[in-house]
Order: structure tokens, then C-alpha cells, then sequence
């Protein structure tokens, strides 16, 4: 793999930047509240910063490459290195994540969660940043383990103590499912570790280096084993997607999370699963994923039509947008289990496209809860009556969640249905297809849920309950300021799809194997042919 | 026979001084304490713990010249052997003993104990473990193994007007005694069919097929019974429970830590050491020692309501963790041994610190159960970030110390390359996430739920305490990045002889 070395502070920076700001922050007595606000708002915008350096500074013709690479040693015992390099396909997650963190610590000036207590709240979310951007930056794959679990914690405790009801039960379920998947991830690690051979020498690697594993992509283990491997793979990154039949939890987390809890979770944590899919799995180990394919690909549409069906039957505005997501992150996965790279981009389109998109949903049900004290779907109603402007982002919103054209959620679903017509290597073209009828069904489905989410909570007149309540208000500042990036983004996507795609697409094909893609054009000749 | 032995001439071995100078220190140290005891009666009582800190810190001393120095040494035929392997056992063992003496300074002075003779035990106890570290003969081992037990049976009765303290050491003990008979009978086997006490003998021996077979395997499985006990590892466990609830807290800290880690380290000098030869019998013996114990102490942490009783638990638990790379001793000897070792260093950082926290809260509660640790973040702050620093490095998540020795198991395991050590893999990957409930259960008690009786009081914790949770968090973080704690265990045992 190509590596160009410029600037290879940069992604150390990134990383570490939100810890530094939390050790800074741990240093402030707990009572000066609005300092911490301050600080971590900085400290996010410092990050913001750097990382608009990164996208200035990036080489987009190669984008294929892993630029800033930097490459020492971290742990020598284990043959664990320091390894960082930041290329087309982590660039987009970057910025969704640097992005979306100051806009949540804007939301959380006047959105302190009970029971209060800034401080240990704002540090937990910068902790959760530098986990998320580390793990999209890491090329080994123990930093990329470490960063990867490093999430685990904050996120625990921002479920466990600003939570809902039934928080110690979410916060729980949520870290036993993401533990139990790391740890077989952690062991389908180990085997890469000690099975890997250069393809050029057939020696054993030995090495966590991603890019050196990417290039030997399974040689010479055996095809059963790599089944194994990629199956522990599965399991680990699946639970954190989630996929049917590891999502249980999400919802849960979801709707028991507060506001910025479930925004972080929607917009960048989920998306930590799928990359490792993009990432590690795949380009490591092509043949068991050739062979895995079917299974991810049926997964993926039962996901999405088990995520539509439930949420039909929500009740609750925050658990059905948590259903929402299963099904969103359903389409994502059906654009990787074709192993194209048109399926790939697709996916990490979707990926983007649902950050912001169920990232708003969460603040606005957030809103919606602060307002109304409830976000039971029957009790609501009327919202375009009563603030006006908060029920119009709410339709504008829906609207692009399910995917209609011009906006962002759209170039995340159509593309990964179309990818599923014709799937790569000698992946079954018969049940892709099915696959994509399935999934065709649940766009419908899906706009006929969030059309009647709309209906119920927006239209209508304002229940008797909640007539002349005077907590129902329109938008405040501090939302507008922490929601127009999204809105303005999710236009700016939906029109010009190729902003993400040109950047995404030579990682991608550079990540997916040279046999596959040439069994991919032979399968595809031999269809012409017949 | 006495005429034979009054004709014999004794002739002293040649003695390496250096090497055994951080023994005889402790020695000295330990002399000095109870010659102050009985010169000065209580007089002596308030020089006691300093003198005991100051003796392990002086003990440092020797281990760090020898470790600087580097040579490998050997004496007596080999039976004491000091190489990079056993300083680094003995450093811990050292260290964990300051620290245990640092959680003792104010428990055992406000408790209207006796100290001096405490602390002279205590030290006894060290010394015993230090020289463990360089045993490599079946008598060295004994007799190092019976100086660090029987102070330890006295120290948990130290409570002595308390039933529950008499109850704990009385157990702990007559269990001790019959582990170390049953020890001591399979060492007569093994020394029986091999002719030598000498562990490289031995292993020469047993290598050759020394028969009968059947006596060999007996010597090899009681032997190793023997020092399941000592290790809690299941099913000989029973006592652990009760002794660590019964006996003074830094004496339990002191029973889970570091003579937990003696009996792993006797344990790995005879494996690794004497056994090696036959790990066709030595490794289904650990695989399913270590199965069980991670298993069923996991299973069993669940359901407990006091938390040194879950401790209690999840160190037979941990037992099983560092039983595992045992298991795979004939494939890849190098990483299963760095793995152990990697392993009782981190468990010794985190579980003194979790047992230090246990104390700090409990001057305050006077309780050590689970419900009382609730809302604990709303009136100690800082205990609860140690605390959770320390139980979810114990669950093994990762940047904290107990992920990095469970990654190391789990190396050790994958790198055995066969369906065993695989499977044995799965086990400590599906244990850990067992374990994760009960750990973060007490984390969400701290953190999210509301103090039970309203008293939002501070805790007083006085310094000693705050040192040694200072100290054991540091090494809890520092080792879980990586850094030091992968370069000096990385090493290998010697044999010696």
C-alpha cells in the first residue's frame, strides 16, 4: 500500500487533543460550571480546527493512500505499534465525528442533563472523542482494539447516570453486548497475528500492522479457519453496528441515553462497527468474506425489514427512531455485503447520511421530550401549531431519513439497493437480487413510518393536555446554532454526492483485494456472456 | 548414625552474598523489629510501620543492584537461583508489601492491635515470598512455602476478640496444613521416582519416563492440588471467602495479592522448572483447573452482597485467568510464563488498590457491603474514580491495566496453535464478560444511584491510604498503555543446577 508521510502529527493531534482538554478540565473545581462548558467547547472546536487543517491539507488525488502515516512502536512485547494513518475512507467519519461533538457541546449549554454535574459529564464525551477519532485513525490493530473499548466506559456512565428510567438496565446491556463482541473480535485479532503470511515470501508476519495485513489479505491460512477468524470478526463488529440478531440493545441505549448520549451513539458510535467491517474485516480476510457475504447480506435485510416492522410499533418517539437506526444501518450493511466498491461507497455514504440524520432526530426528540415531558407518539400532536419551526425540522428531517432524492439519506440507500443487482465475485446473484427487493420494501416501510411519526406529532391540533402549556416552545439559540450544520449539510450532501464519493472511492478500491475484483469482472463477463 | 555425622566434616557451600542480600535484609529488619519489641515494649509501638516500610524499601535495594547488575547467580547445587525472573517476583512481592503496609499503619494502630508483632509477621510473611522466588528445589520450596503461611494464619486472626476473624484464620489454617500435607506427600512421590529434590533433576527424570508412571502423575497432581489451595483456585477455594471476610482488610488485601502470587510462583518454578517434561500431564490438569475457576468464581461473584466477599470470588476468578497460559506450557513456554507474570503484577496493582478503596470507604460506612457503596461518587468523588479505575481494569477493559495482562493470556493462548488453547480462549473471553456484571454493577451503585442514608459526610482518608491508592491507580493506567510493564516481563526462568 502507497504511504505518503507529510505532517504526521497531525493525527496524534486530533486524537489526543479532547484528552488533553479533559485533563484540563479535571484539574477545574466541579462548581464553576460554565468554564467547563467553555473548555470542552473549546476543546472540541480545537479539534474542529485541526481537523479543517486535515481536509485543507489533504492530498484528494491520493486519496487512496494512507497519508500521515506515522509508524513506531508501542508495545514491543506484543508487537504492537503506534501506527496512524488517515486515508479517503476514514477522512468522511473524521469530520462526521470533530463535527458533530462541538454541536452537541453548543446543544449542552443549556441542556445539562439530571443529575447535573458538567464537569464529569463534558469530560466523559471529550474521553468518547478521542476514542471515536482514534479508532478511525488507528492502523493496528491493538490501537485500533484499545480505541475501539476506549468508548465503552464513557458511554457506560453516560447511560448509567444521565439516563431515563430504566438506565442501569440499558447501561448494562449495552456494555456486557459491545464487551462480548470485542472479546471474540479480540481473539479473531490474535489469530490474524499469529496465522498472517507475507504473500510475496510466505513467512509468517507476525505483526498488527493493518496495511501489511490488508496487503497479505488471508494468505495462506486456511479457508476454514479464515471462516472462523472472520466469523469472531463478525460478531464483534456486527454487536456494535448492531445487526439483527445482536441490536437488542440498542434500542434500549437509545431511548434510556440522554439527548447527547443517544446523538453521539447515532451519529458516530454505531459507525465504529461498520468500519471495521470496511476496514479490517474485508480487506483482511476477502475469501471468508466472499463466503460470509450471503449471511451478511440476509442480516442486513432482515435488519431492515425487523427495524421497519418495529418501528410501526412504537409508542415512543425516541425508541422508534432507535428502530429507525437498525433498519438505516440494515441498507449500510447490504452495500458491504456485496463487496463492490460501488456497494462500499454506498455504505460509507449511509453511514455519513445517518449520522446526521438520526444524529438531528435524536436532538430533536431530545427537544421534544424537554418541551412536552414525555415522547409518547399518542399524547403528542400539533407540534406545526404550537412551534412551528421545530415541527417543520422535524418534517424536513423524516423527509430525508427516508430517503427522498436531493437529500443526504437517499445517496445512502439507493446506491446500496442498486449495488445489491449485481454483487461481487462468485457471491450469489439470484439471492442478491431477492435481497434487493427485500430491501426495496423496506424504503416503503420506512416511509411509512417516519410519514405517520410525522402525522401523529406534527399535524393535527395540539392535545387538550398540552393546549396552553407555556414549556412549549419554538427553537432556542442554542439549538439553532447546533442544529443548522446538520440541516445545511444534509442539503449540501443530498445535492452533491460526490463530495463524499470522490474522496471515498479510491480507498475503497484500493482496500478491496485484487482477486476479488478480478473474479469480480470475470463473474461479470460471464453474465454477459450468458 | 550421630557418629557418622559427628565424623562428617561440615563444609559450608560457597555463599553469593550479593544474591541473598535482599533476604538477609528482611531478616535483619525482621530481628530489629522484635528485638524493639521486646526491649521497648510500647515504647516501640509508634516506630513499628516505619520500620517495617523502611525495611521492604531498604529490600529494594539489593533487588535493584542485582537487577543492574545482571548476572544470573546460582547456590547451593542450585537450589536458589537469582535471575530476571525471580527479582521481578521478589520486587513485587516487596512492593505489594509496602503497600499492605501503608493500608495497615492506621487500621491496625486505631483497631488497639498489637503492631509490632504484626508487623514482624508481616515481614516474615515477605520474606518467605522473596526467597520463593528463588527456589528451585523441592525443600527450598517447602520451607519457603511454610514461612510465608504460617505468619499469614496468625495475621488473619489478628481480630482476635472478633469471632469472625477466629473463624477466618482457624479456616484458612487447618485448609493450609492439609494443602501442604497433600503437597508434601506428592513431592515424597516425586522425589521418590526421580532420586532428587533438585527441580532440573527431576525434570531430567521425568523427561527420561522416570517410572512407575502412575507414581509420577500421583506426585505430579498432588503437587499441584497442593498449591491450587494456595492459589484459591477452584474447587479447592472454599476457604477464600470466608478468611478474607473474616480478617483484617489489609491482611486480606495481603492474602489475595501477594500470597496468592507465592503460590503461583512456587507453582511456576515447579512447572516450569521441574515439570516441563511431562506437560502432557501438567497442561489438561490446568486447562481444566482454569476453566473451572474462572467459570464458577465468576458465576459465584454474582450473586454476592458484600464486596469483599465478591472480591473473594473474582480472585478465584483471576486465579483462573493466570492458570491458563499454564495450560499451555508445552507449546509456547516463553509467552505462557511472560503471560503469568505480566498478569500477577497487574493483579497485584489493581486488586491492592480495590481492596485500599474498600478500607478508605469503610472508615466511613463501617460496612462492606455492595448497597452501602451507592451514591459513594456524591460524597467521595475521588474514591469513586479510583474505584471504578480499579474494577474495570479488573474486568479488563481497555486503557486500563487488566485488559493488557488478559491480552497477554489470551496471546499465550491463540499462540499455542492448537483447538485447546483456542477453546481455553473462548472461555476466558466469555468469563470476562461474565465478570463485567458484577464489577459494573458496583459502578453504576457508585455512581448513578442515591446515597442510601442521605449522610453526604466526606470520607476521612487518612495519607497512608491515599498513597497507596496513588500509587496502586498510577501503575493500574500506566501499565495498561503499555508502556514498562511490557519490557521486564518479558523473561524466562532459570533453571539452575
Amino acid at each position: 500500500m502507497d504511504t505518503l508521510d507529510t505532517n504526521n502529527w497531525l493525527p496524534t493531534l486530533l486524537v489526543f487533543a479532547p484528552l488533553a482538554g479533559a485533563l484540563l478540565m479535571a484539574l477545574v473545581p466541579e462548581k464553576e460550571e460554565e468554564t467547563h462548558k467553555a473548555l470542552a467547547l473549546l476543546t472540541s472546536l480545537v479539534t474542529f480546527g485541526l481537523a479543517v487543517f486535515l481536509f485543507i491539507d489533504f492530498d484528494y488525488d491520493q486519496s487512496g493512500a494512507l497519508q500521515y502515516l506515522v509508524d513506531t512502536d508501542w508495545i514491543e512485547v506484543i508487537g504492537a505499534g503506534y501506527t496512524m494513518g488517515i486515508d479517503g475512507m476514514s477522512l468522511p467519519l473524521i469530520g462526521l465525528t470533530v463535527l458533530v461533538m462541538p454541536l452537541v457541546f453548543v446543544y449542552s449549554w443549556d441542556h445539562i442533563p439530571s443529575p447535573g454535574n458538567t464537569k464529569a459529564f463534558m469530560m466523559l464525551m471529550l474521553i468518547l472523542e478521542t476514542g471515536m477519532i482514534g479508532t478511525f485513525v488507528a492502523q493496528d490493530l491493538i490501537l485500533f482494539f484499545v480505541f475501539f473499548e476506549v468508548v465503552l466506559l464513557p458511554m457506560f456512565f453516560m447511560i448509567a447516570v444521565w439516563g431515563g428510567e430504566d438506565r442501569r438496565y440499558a447501561s448494562l446491556k449495552f456494555f456486557l453486548y459491545t464487551l462480548f463482541g470485542s472479546a471474540l473480535m479480540l481473539l479473531s485479532f490474535l489469530a490474524l497475528f499469529f496465522l498472517a503470511k507475507d504473500p510475496a515470501t510466505g513467512e509468517l508476519l507476525r505483526t498488527f500492522n493493518m496495511p501489511a495485513l490488508a496487503d497479505s489479505a488471508g494468505e495462506g491460512i486456511v479457508r476454514s479457519t479464515q471462516l472462523v477468524i472472520f466469523g469472531g470478526m463478525f460478531i464483534g463488529f456486527g454487536v456494535k453496528v448492531p445487526i439483527f440478531p445482536f441490536h437488542t440493545w440498542l434500542p434500549d441505549a437509545h431511548t434510556q441515553a440522554p439527548t447527547q448520549g443517544s446523538v453521539i451513539l447515532a451519529a458516530v458510535l454505531l459507525k465504529l462497527g461498520t468500519y471495521g467491517f470496511i476496514r479490517i474485516a474485508i480487506p483482511f480476510l476477502p475469501e471468508a468474506a466472499e463466503a460470509w457475504a450471503p449471511v451478511i447480506g440476509a442480516v442486513a435485510v432482515i435488519g431492515i425489514i425487523y427495524g421497519a416492522l418495529g418501528c410501526l410499533a412504537q409508542t415512543d418517539m425516541k425508541r422508534l427512531i432507535a428502530f429507525s437506526s437498525i433498519a438505516h444501518m440494515g441498507f449500510v450493511m447490504l452495500g458491504i455485503a456485496t463487496l463492490t466498491d460501488f456497494g462500499i461507497n454506498a455504505a460509507i455514504y449511509g453511514m455519513v447520511a445517518h449520522g446526521l440524520i438520526t444524529g438531528m432526530l435524536f436532538f430533536i426528540a431530545g427537544s421534544v421530550k424537554e418541551r412536552y415531558h414525555t415522547l409518547e407518539i399518542k399524547r403528542l400532536g400539533g407540534m406545526l401549531v404550537q412551534a412551528p419551526r421545530l415541527g417543520w425540522i422535524l418534517g424536513f428531517v423524516t423527509m430525508a431519513s427516508l430517503g427522498l432524492p436531493g437529500l443526504a439519506g437517499f445517496w445512502g440507500e439507493f446506491p446500496a439497493i442498486l449495488s445489491a443487482y449485481n454483487p461481487a465475485g462468485a457471491i450469489s446473484e439470484e439471492l442478491f437480487r431477492g435481497y434487493m427487493v427485500v430491501a426495496a420494501i423496506g424504503t416503503v416501510l420506512a416511509a411509512g413510518y417516519l410519514l405517520w411519526l410525522l402525522q401523529r406529532t406534527a399535524m393535527g391540533e395540539p392535545s387538550a393536555e398540552f393546549a396552553d402549556d407555556p414549556n412549549i416552545t419554538d427553537v432556542s439559540t442554542f439549538e439553532w446554532v447546533a442544529w443548522t450544520p446538520f440541516l445545511i449539510l444534509i442539503v449540501v450532501f443530498g445535492v452533491a454526492p460526490g463530495l463524499i464519493f470522490e474522496v471515498t472511492d479510491p480507498a475503497v478500491v484500493q482496500s478491496l483485494n485484487e482477486c476479488l475484483k478480478t473474479t469480480c469482472e470475470v463473474g461479470a463477463s460471464v453474465v454477459a456472456g450468458g | 548414625m550421630l557418629a557418622l555425622l559427628a565424623s562428617a566434616d561440615f563444609v559450608r557451600p560457597p555463599i553469593d552474598w550479593h544474591a541473598a542480600a535482599p533476604e538477609l535484609t528482611l531478616l535483619g529488619f525482621g530481628a530489629l523489629l522484635t528485638m524493639m519489641d521486646i526491649g521497648w515494649l510500647e515504647k516501640g509501638r509508634k516506630f513499628a510501620a516505619p520500620l517495617a516500610s523502611l525495611a521492604l524499601l531498604a529490600t529494594m535495594i539489593p533487588i535493584i543492584t542485582l537487577a543492574v547488575d545482571g548476572n544470573d547467580r546460582s547456590m547451593f547445587g542450585g537450589a536458589f537461583v537469582v535471575d530476571n525472573y525471580s527479582l521481578i517476583m521478589k520486587a513485587m512481592f516487596v512492593l505489594a508489601g509496602y503497600v499492605v503496609v501503608l493500608l495497615s499503619t492506621n487500621y491496625i494502630a486505631e483497631g488497639d492491635y498489637w503492631e509490632n508483632e504484626y508487623y514482624g509477621l508481616l515481614l516474615s510473611s515477605i520474606l518467605g515470598m522473596v526467597l520463593m522466588a528463588s527456589s528451585r528445589d523441592l525443600i527450598s520450596i517447602f520451607v519457603a512455602l511454610e514461612l510465608l503461611s504460617i505468619p499469614a494464619y496468625l495475621l488473619a486472626t489478628w481480630r482476635k476478640r472478633d469471632l469472625r476473624s477466629n473463624e477466618a484464620g482457624l479456616k484458612y489454617y487447618l485448609m493450609g496444613v492439609f494443602a501442604s500435607a497433600v503437597m508434601l506427600y506428592g513431592m515424597s512421590l516425586l522425589y521418590g521416582s526421580t532420586g532428587s529434590t533438585l527441580l532440573s533433576d527431576i525434570n531430567a527424570a521425568v523427561s527420561r519416563g522416570a517410572d512407575p508412571t502412575a507414581v509420577v502423575v500421583l506426585g505430579v497432581v498432588l503437587v499441584i492440588v497442593g498449591f491450587a489451595f494456595k492459589v484459591s483456585a477452584f474447587p479447592f477455594h472454599t476457604w477464600a471467602p470466608d478468611t478474607y471476610e473474616g480478617a483484617p482488610t489489609p491482611v486480606t488485601a495481603f492474602l489475595s495479592v501477594a500470597s496468592k502470587a507465592a503460590g503461583f510462583v512456587a507453582l511456576m518454578n515447579i512447572v516450569f522448572v521441574g515439570l516441563l517434561g511431562r506437560d502432557d500431564v501438567v497442561e489438561p490438569l490446568m486447562w481444566v483447573l482454569a476453566a473451572a475457576s474462572m467459570t464458577a468464581g465468576n458465576v459465584m461473584a454474582l450473586r454476592q452482597t458484600n464486596i469483599v466477599r465478591m472480591l473473594a470470588y473474582s480472585g478465584v476468578a483471576q486465579a483462573g485467568y493466570m492458570l491458563a497460559p499454564l495450560a499451555v506450557i508445552g507449546e509456547v513456554p516463553d509467552t505462557a510464563l511472560g503471560a503469568v507474570v505480566t498478569y500477577l503484577v497487574i493483579y497485584a496493582a489493581m486488586n491492592l488498590g480495590a481492596f485500599a478503596v474498600v478500607m478508605a470507604v469503610a472508615r466511613k460506612t463501617r460496612s462492606a457491603e455492595i448497597a452501602d457503596y451507592r451514591g459513594l461518587f456524591q460524597y467521595a468523588p475521588g474514591l469513586t474514580v479510583a474505584m471504578t479505575i480499579f474494577l474495570f481494569s479488573l474486568a479488563g477493559i481497555p486503557p486500563l491495566g487488566g485488559w493488557f495482562a488478559k491480552f497477554r493470556v489470551i496471546e499465550a493462548l491463540i499462540d499455542a496453535n492448537n483447538a485447546s488453547g483456542v477453546v481455553l480462549g473462548v472461555v476466558v473471553a466469555v468469563n470476562s464478560v461474565i465478570a463485567l456484571y458484577y464489577y459494573a454493577r458496583v459502578g453504576i451503585g457508585m455512581w448513578a444511584e442515591e446515597v442510601p442514608d442521605g449522610d453526604l459526610r466526606r470520607v476521612d482518608v487518612p495519607v497512608s491510604l491515599v498513597a497507596a491508592i496513588g500509587i496502586t491507580a498510577i501503575v493500574t493506567i500506566v501499565f495498561g498503555l503499555g508502556f514498562v510493564v511490557g519490557d521486564f516481563t518479558d523473561v524466562s526462568l532459570l533453571a539452575g543446577g
